[in-house]
């Protein structure tokens, strides 16, 4: 005969490991859904529909960025270092967009291969520091372009 | 197995809790305003996010005791739940609005500071809609706490969502790294093996601001605790005092 106590324990502890598992199973099962984003390859690898609305993130690839005569639509290309999609969008871009930052659109599907976003925004990396600290670490080379 | 019942007597826990109460306190009111101080004025703008990244020493210390007043408060619904100690109700119950408060100002300041970085003021990737899943929690447990007339019903039933609910603190602490979830939010910087994440001058303002907020919830959660125990005290005085009138009245 097993003490109330222990087996209230025993209740728990054994409830909270299934419950764990079980939202262990959950996530790795839709892991796919949650992503936030899709990036360039696997948009490459598979092609989803034209009316689909998704988000598509990268890297602005260098060089790529040309500003319209409008003075509104910019047209530039999201690279995943491997795969890249061209991107239209017409508004305001956000202050942190530029070559080489990490950015999401939001959007639709023109064309395998291009795209036209409503929505683009800025993803900010875990790099804290003051202006001067990144200047020199620029000026020593320790710089890391790469960011997602 | 060490005797917890013993630390968990009502009339021990007034007895030791009354001169901490003035020092955390103490300790709350001189770190606060250090610490803003410092992340205010002191520190040094960021490089990319210039004057926004002070929005950081709020919001990143109240994310960090959000999750730990929750933990606390699973902790203690256990507790209660297994070993049905008199006191750790009273302490899940007195943690819940201090947790729901850290949540709400996590959730705020966040906004506010995606708002000229991302270019949004709110998205649902799963770091962010994992928080808010938090703060109702955090909610859910305060209105369950009190739905019922049997409070002791009520503390059960509460108890059990806040340890269910758990199972969100390690959701919302590995959304951003270990889960490749790709959220919009950052990885984890003050955490993060390799460096530099973040550097030292912006560093020694976000760990006094998070002493700071850790000295509030200790503070507060002692007040909410004994300010509960002298409620019951009142109560069962009350009791006492009709039950004799009631005899009193009956005898005459």
């Amino acid at each position: 005969m097993m003490a109330p106590k222990r087996r209230r324990l025993y209740l728990v502890g054994g409830g909270m490991t299934s419950l764990g598992l079980a939202v262990c199973l959950v996530i790795f099962a839709f892991q796919d859904n949650l992503v936030f984003f899709y990036s360039p390859s696997e948009l490459a690898k598979q092609p989803l529909a034209a009316e689909q609305r998704i988000r598509v993130g990268g890297l602005v690839q260098e060089g790529s960025v040309v500003s319209e005569g409008d003075g509104l639509t910019t047209r530039f290309r999201i690279t995943d270092l491997s795969e890249s999609i061209a991107v239209t969008y017409t508004g305001i871009l956000p202050s942190l967009f530029r070559e080489g930052q990490g950015v999401i659109v939001q959007g639709y599907l023109q064309s395998p291969e291009s795209f036209v976003a409503d929505e683009v925004l800025a993803k900010h990396d875990e790099n804290y520091m003051p202006p001067e600290v990144a200047e020199a670490l620029k000026q020593s080379g320790q710089w890391k372009e790469s960011r997602d | 197995m060490i005797n917890l019942h013993r630390y968990a007597n009502p009339n021990q826990f007034m007895r030791l809790s009354s001169p901490l109460v003035p020092v955390v306190g103490f300790l709350t009111c001189s770190l606060f305003p250090i610490g803003l101080y410092l992340a205010l004025f002191v520190s040094p703008p960021d490089y990319e996010q210039r004057e926004t990244v002070r929005i950081m020493y709020v919001h990143v210390p109240a994310a960090w005791m959000a999750l730990l007043s929750y933990t606390l408060m699973a902790t203690f619904s256990a507790v209660a739940l297994i070993w049905r100690h008199p006191l750790a109700n009273v302490m899940a119950r007195s943690v819940a609005p201090i947790g729901a408060s850290f949540t709400l100002i996590c959730l705020i300041t966040g906004s506010l500071w995606g708002q000229p970085t991302w270019g949004t003021w709110w998205v649902w990737d799963a770091r962010l809609t994992s928080v808010l899943i938090l703060f109702f929690l955090f909610v859910g447990y305060l209105v369950l706490y009190g739905a019922f007339d049997d409070m002791a019903k009520g503390a059960r039933a509460a108890g059990l969502i806040a340890i269910v609910g758990f199972i969100f603190v390690p959701i919302i602490k590995f959304s951003v790294d270990l889960l490749d979830l790709r959220t919009l939010h950052q990885g984890a910087s003050v955490s993060k093996l390799s460096s530099p994440a973040i550097h030292e001058s912006m560093m020694w303002p976000l760990m006094i601001m998070a002493a700071a907020y850790l000295c509030y919830l200790i503070t507060f959660l002692l007040l909410g605790v004994r300010t509960e125990i002298m409620a019951a005290r009142l109560r069962a005085g009350h009791r006492m005092r009709a039950e004799k009138g009631v005899q009193l009245g009956s005898s005459e």
